[in-house]
């Protein structure tokens, strides 16, 4: 047995916990739980916990249905929210009976991808900036508890306490918060976390929704990363900062503190495939409401140095701080999968490093402020205005196959062609308010 | 961790309040140094008091000169004065013992006794046996590589590290985080360690960190 299990046991004895908490991720990003008491502690390390697959979105199908979930013990970590015993958690990688990894499995996706950047000699580090609202409740009409300015119905510092109490149990957890604050729209919240290397990122991302989600429960308010609840406001996005390492070296950071020749490259792998990866960063039928002109959220394909209206935002970093150097994506919202998402990005990028993309010019100015022929002249093309039209160019990408395996693509595809079909059939309130009156 | 306990025929009401303190004593015939055996299989001695008082004490003494064994003495109220002048006697406890209050005190004064082994640095402590840290006696979550760090950290103080010495002698193995990985993971422990404990890890500009 390894030491870092033997940690995991002797901390479990030691600490008197009663339920050790299995988690993964099915591939629309739900965080799964299995619990196992102590005694299954040790089998779950050395064989791993069979559970039925086929009840998993995304997972097996029916004839293959028994998978294994094998414990990181590196994750292991103790639930710091108020519950009547001693719980802690533990990422898992899902396996095959036979200990083959699953390719149906977010986590081994992005751990793929994860490879073939470190066969190049890169590790990727992310930080996102995550948005969310906090409602009254879960009641299908959102019930802000406060105007965010002047004119609140709670006071502000209400939600604020909230947002502490949360970034206490990050901090517990081992999510360590880079800054937060109240955001432009009532009772919507961002909380910066601090960058890691993707594969823990992507698992400090789970375990922030749901640590955001058991606070505001405590409280017994709801909190959301629906990605745009209330129409006249900002969506919630999750705009992911990105840097590639090559050792302690910034392989994006020129000696000037702008993008060196590999991170200009990254830039144009995103910008060329960022139609194709769109239905995975945005993968919801409401995700698309974000993405719409007059609210902070990009539309046009398009990069700029610290320009807020592009897709790809180069922040402007101190002098001397070569290694705060990175490109921002700001297209993904909260509700993503954090380990697909990651998984596309980084592929787009690592493509154009290996092919030598040539990278667009720069957009200094305010794209949604140009006119369709300048931005035409300019070659800015745009996002996909639909999950159906996001899935048709996802449909035809070699890049996203790749990047998540011809399981989870097929998956994904079929999955979300359904979601389509269904939010098709729907006669919207916009319809009935417009239509019936008149027609 | 052995619990020795002296009488071997002690009263049934100190045996049965170890007994629900959990605890199976090691019944010993004598104390006095040349019979006691081997006490340095001993983590603590219990001595009932009993009506012997004045002799037991004085072999606490002989004994705690020779071993420097913790000795819990089990005395009745008349008994204190006594106690309070014996030598050798660690801590003492009113007959007829609680069993959660005997439990509590042994287990602390076992505690104790292991603290040699104990990493120190202020009030932090680690405890290799156990993998456990401890902030003020208060329970530290750490992952797996947070202890490791943390560990070497106290056990090699005052000298600079760098991320890549770091990573060698600390992670050892092929991690997907890179030399940056050191720099998230000391982010996590200060955050752990609190803001005033914070600057224990002391950042080292361009070279690596530095603790205590």
């Amino acid at each position: 047995m390894s030491r870092q299990a033997e940690y995991v046991l002797r901390t479990v004895s030691e600490r008197g916990i009663r339920f050790i908490r299995l988690w993964f991720t099915d591939v629309q990003g739900f965080l799964k739980s299995v619990s196992i008491s102590p005694q299954e502690l040790e089998t779950a390390f050395s064989e791993g916990m069979t559970f039925d697959g086929s009840s998993i979105d995304g997972y097996a199908r029916l004839q293959e249905a028994d998978m294994l979930a094998v414990p990181d013990p590196a994750t292991f970590q103790i639930l710091p929210w108020r519950q009547e015993e001693q719980v802690a958690r533990m990422f898992c990688d899902v396996t095959s009976p036979s200990g083959e990894p699953f390719s149906g499995d977010p986590r081994t996706v992005l751990k793929t991808n994860l490879r073939a950047a470190s066969e190049l000699g890169y590790t990727f580090y992310v930080a996102p900036e995550i948005e969310y609202f906090y409602f009254a409740d879960s009641g299908p009409e959102p019930v802000v508890l406060d105007h965010g300015g002047y004119f609140d119905l709670t006071p502000l510092d209400v939600a604020q306490e909230y947002r502490r109490r949360t970034i206490n149990a990050l901090e517990q957890m081992g999510v360590p918060v880079e800054h937060s604050h109240h955001e432009v729209a009532p009772s919507q919240h961002e909380i910066i976390v601090r960058y890691t290397d993707a594969l823990t990122m992507a698992d400090n991302i789970m375990s922030f929704r749901l640590t955001v989600k058991e606070i505001a429960l405590e409280h017994g308010i709801h909190a959301t990363f629906m990605p745009k609840p209330l129409e006249a406001h900002d969506g919630s996005g999750m705009h992911l900062h990105m840097s590639l390492f090559e050792g302690e070296t910034n392989a994006f950071a020129a000696d000037d503190g702008k993008l060196s020749e590999t991170g200009r490259f990254f830039v144009a792998g995103l910008l060329r495939h960022a139609r194709e990866i769109t239905a995975v960063t945005n993968q919801w039928v409401n995700s698309y409401k974000r993405l719409v002109r007059g609210f902070d959220a990009p539309i046009w394909i398009s990069w700029g140095y610290n320009n807020q209206s592009a897709l790809v935002r180069v922040p402007t970093v101190k002098a001397g701080k070569r290694a705060s150097v990175r490109v921002e994506y700001r297209a993904p919202d909260a509700a993503a999968n954090p380990y697909l998402a990651m998984s596309v990005l980084l592929a787009a990028g690592l493509r154009g490093i290996r092919e030598r993309y040539p990278l667009p010019d720069e957009v200094p100015g305010n794209v949604f402020e140009m006119t369709s022929a300048d931005r035409k002249a300019a070659g800015i093309s745009r996002l996909p205005e639909t999950l159906s039209e996001a899935l048709d160019v996802l449909e035809g990408s070699d890049l996203v196959r790749e990047a998540l395996g011809e399981h989870t693509f097929d998956w994904f595809l079929r999955n979300k062609r359904k979601e389509w079909n269904r939010y098709q059939q729907h006669v919207s309130r916009f319809e009935l308010e417009t239509y019936l009156p008149v027609l | 961790m052995t619990v020795a306990l002296f009488p071997s025929d002690s009263s049934e009401e100190l045996a049965a309040a170890l007994a629900i303190a959990g605890l199976a004593p090691k019944l010993i015939d004598s104390i006095h140094p040349s019979e006691a055996g081997d006490t340095g299989e001993w983590s603590v001695l219990v001595v009932e008091l009993a009506d012997q008082p004045m002799r037991r004490l004085r072999q606490v003494g002989d004994l705690v000169e020779d071993t420097g064994l913790p000795v819990l003495v089990v005395a009745d109220s008349a008994q204190f004065a006594l106690v309070e002048q014996a030598v050798g006697v660690t801590d003492f406890i009113v007959a007829p013992p609680d069993p959660a209050e005997l439990g509590t005190r042994l287990r602390r004064m076992m505690q104790r006794g292991a603290a040699d082994e104990m990493l120190v640095h202020r009030d932090l402590a680690l405890n290799p046996l156990t993998y456990q840290a401890t902030l003020e006696s208060a329970p530290l979550d750490l992952t797996y590589m947070e202890y490791e760090l943390l560990r070497f950290f106290v056990d090699n103080k005052g000298r600079v590290w760098t991320r890549e010495q770091l990573l060698s002698k600390v992670w050892g193995y092929d991690y997907f985080g890179g030399a940056r990985t050191v720099d998230v993971h000391v982010r996590r422990l200060r955050a752990k360690l609190g803001e005033e404990r914070a600057s224990w890890i002391v950042t080292v500009r361009s070279v690596g960190y530095r603790f205590g």
